[in-house]
């Protein structure tokens, strides 16, 4: 009997600690959840600059506005519309995102008033020539990564799941990250990418947090080259959620014409 | 120099009319200085200097909106070195009503459509040639037409529809500045006649555009005139005297593009209604045509893309062209086509990029390369070398006529 007592209250233990205890899959879904798709929409007034290790600065100054069209970690729409520099300003830009597939991409270019379709595969490439991806504004498809609970431990105060997420195939450039997500509002509060040798070669972190609409948002964020020593800072003057955007904005028309009231 | 007071005026009254109203109006003023400069490098032009281009410019960029309306212009002033003079250009100058689901723009604007890299199906507005083979930015290629567009947006389509009373030739390369073949070099008493102002004149094109499964997909019809000049002799047998003017054309077609085969594919047709030469048997008058293009787009790197296209322009009424040209006039192909290369890298955070774009003639072995490197210095002031080089085919080919005007350019910007 006593055997008995001991087993059930071991297996309710076990049962316990294991509903709260998070799957490393859960934790990066539900990191991704509040990183990536937070609210219906979003708009925020976005500064990059771009930092070369000498010094050098450069800007980069956008509207960023996001719809999500499906689930949690499904498809979404952004559209970027640039202030700064002065070459491309009037330039719009937008991605249609699919989880499973290629984005869909087009760029409007004023000086000739054209909108195309332009080819871009490479989630990984560039993003406007900064240190962060494509993948790293509007997130990396779930299924792409194997992902594992190192350790927890405690990152500037806050306690953190720390996750390594190994890419399947070649589905990256880089041979794993290790990511700190916060316990609390499941953000990234930093993240180390490293080659296949197991050098680090990005490191991002979040500089700064803040509560919008009941979203905890990243406002502040830096990522560096530690190969190039070029960095990028990003911060956002301006944010909001769940402002009614409409689908109908992500189209040829509003690309040429981009509304005010969207982009101010 | 086109017409330029009195769209200014009109426009500057509007201006003035946005400025006095009451409510929130909102202005910017950007532009550029831009130092374009072009040398020769296969011999002298026909004027015996060796430049193609040397000016300084300035552009201004002036947009004003209040409510529902908006202005714009877009105006150059230019110092050409060449002919020592100076030119005021109004580039663009619009004012733009929007609604919800309609908008119309009114006055001097450009408008691209069709999915060529350089070359036009769909796109019949007017061209620029000499600003691109000279070496300008290419922004330089498209020219500003003079009308209207509304453009409508009821739910299951969008609708472009224009309507350009004042016509605009396309521009070729000056006869001074560029070797060109010229079929009849000996009659120097030329006359160019453009069409009239009137409301038979008046150019209508219409475009209307939607997704269809994925795929970008776009309807287009065009009803007014070549803007490449036919040539009429006052006496077949001995000309003294040349009119270039411009034939009634029709275009319908339609482009559809979207993700395939891991990249973008552009597919566009179109047919060319000669409408003056609809037999096909008047020589001086370009017969009617079909146009195809097949294009790829690829990344294949980071900051690595090719493009690639397919080009082609059949001649329809073959037999009558040929049996009707005169002696001695060289004799078009019934297929004229051509493959285009493009190759694009950005280096160093995008600042540095490095181009070759080249056409190969299939059917008239004549090639243009034109390799270029641009650098961002900064973020307002950057810098491209590059060159045109032609040759190959024939004097009278496409490219292989501009053989002799070889050249390298150098673009400098500063941005504000």
């Amino acid at each position: 009997m006593k055997r008995l007592v001991l087993l059930i209250m071991l297996l309710a233990i076990y049962l316990a600690s294991s509903a709260l205890a998070a799957s490393p899959d859960e934790i990066i879904q539900k990191s991704q959840t509040a990183f990536f798709y937070p609210g219906k929409d979003f708009k925020a007034r976005v500064m990059m600059k771009l930092i070369s290790p000498n010094g050098q600065e450069r800007v980069r100054e956008l509207t960023m506005l996001r719809l999500n069209t499906g689930e949690a970690g499904g498809e979404q729409k952004y559209f970027m519309y640039f202030f700064q520099p002065a070459e491309v300003k009037n330039m719009t830009f937008m991605v249609v995102k699919f989880p499973e597939r290629d984005d869909d991409r087009w760029l409007f270019v004023p000086a000739i008033n054209m909108v195309r379709r332009i080819a871009m595969q490479d989630k990984q490439a560039s993003f406007v020539g900064s240190d962060f991806t494509y993948e790293d504004v509007s997130g990396r498809d779930l299924g792409d990564d194997s992902h594992e609970l190192v350790k927890e431990e405690s990152l500037n105060g806050k306690e953190c799941f720390v996750i390594k997420s190994t890419p399947k195939a070649d589905s990256a450039n880089y041979g794993y990250k290790l990511s700190w997500i916060d316990k609390t509002t499941f953000l990234p509060m930093k993240e180390e990418y490293y080659d296949r040798s197991g050098a680090t070669i990005r490191v991002f972190t979040a500089d700064e947090v803040q509560e919008v609409k009941g979203f905890p948002t990243i406002t502040k964020r830096t990522m560096k080259n530690l190969q190039s020593g070029h960095r990028t800072e990003v911060y956002y003057s301006s944010q909001d959620y769940n402002i009614g955007l409409d689908d109908s904005l992500f189209s040829e028309r509003f690309l040429k014409q981009p509304p005010k009231k969207w982009i101010e | 120099m086109r017409t330029l007071r009195p769209w200014c005026t009109a426009l500057l009254a509007i201006l003035v009319v946005l400025i006095a109203g009451k409510g929130e109006a909102s202005f910017s003023l950007h532009g550029f200085i831009q130092g374009n400069y072009a040398l020769d490098t296969a011999s002298a032009n026909p004027d015996g200097r060796d430049s193609k281009l040397a000016e300084e410019r300035a552009q201004l960029k002036l947009e004003a909106d209040q409510g529902p309306l908006s202005f714009f212009v877009k105006t150059d002033l230019a110092w050409d070195h060449l002919d020592d003079k100076e030119v005021l250009e109004l580039r663009e100058g619009t004012v733009d009503y929007t609604s919800s689901n309609w908008d119309c723009k009114l006055g001097r604007q450009v408008v691209t459509w069709g999915l060529g890299d350089l070359v036009f199906i769909n796109d019949v507005f007017p061209k620029d040639y000499e600003a691109f083979f000279a070496g300008r930015p290419l922004e330089y290629l498209k020219k500003g037409v003079d009308g209207v567009k509304f453009g409508l947006y009821p739910g299951f389509a969008s609708f472009e529809v224009i309507a350009i009373p004042l016509f605009t030739a396309n521009h070729f390369p000056d006869a001074q500045r560029f070797w060109m073949f010229d079929p009849l070099p000996m009659v120097t008493n030329r006359q160019t006649v453009e069409p009239t102002s009137n409301l038979d004149n008046t150019e209508v094109a219409v475009r209307a555009y939607r997704d269809v499964a994925g795929f970008d997909v776009s309807l287009y019809g065009y009803r007014g005139f070549c803007r490449q000049p036919a040539m009429q002799t006052d006496s077949p047998s001995s000309p003294t005297r040349l009119t270039l003017w411009y034939p009634e054309l029709a275009v319908y077609g339609a482009s559809m593009q979207g993700s395939a085969l891991g990249g973008v594919v552009s597919l566009e047709t179109g047919y060319y209604d000669s409408r003056e030469d609809r037999a096909g048997d008047n020589p001086m008058i370009s017969n009617s045509q079909a146009r195809f293009l097949v294009g790829y787009q690829r990344q294949f790197w980071e900051d690595f893309t090719v493009g690639l296209q397919y080009y082609g322009e059949e001649m329809l009424n073959y037999g009558e062209y040929t049996a009707t040209l005169p002696p001695g006039m060289p004799a078009e192909e019934k297929l004229h086509d051509m493959v285009s290369v493009r190759l694009t890298q950005l280096l160093r955070h995008q600042t540095v990029k490095l181009s070759l774009f080249t056409f190969w003639g299939l059917s008239s072995a004549d090639y243009l390369v034109n390799p270029e490197v641009k650098y961002n210095f900064t973020d307002q002031i950057w810098a491209a070398l590059g060159a045109n080089l032609y040759g190959g085919g024939e004097p009278w080919t496409q490219f292989g006529q501009l053989d002799h005007n070889d050249s390298i350019y150098l673009q400098t910007r500063y941005d504000f």
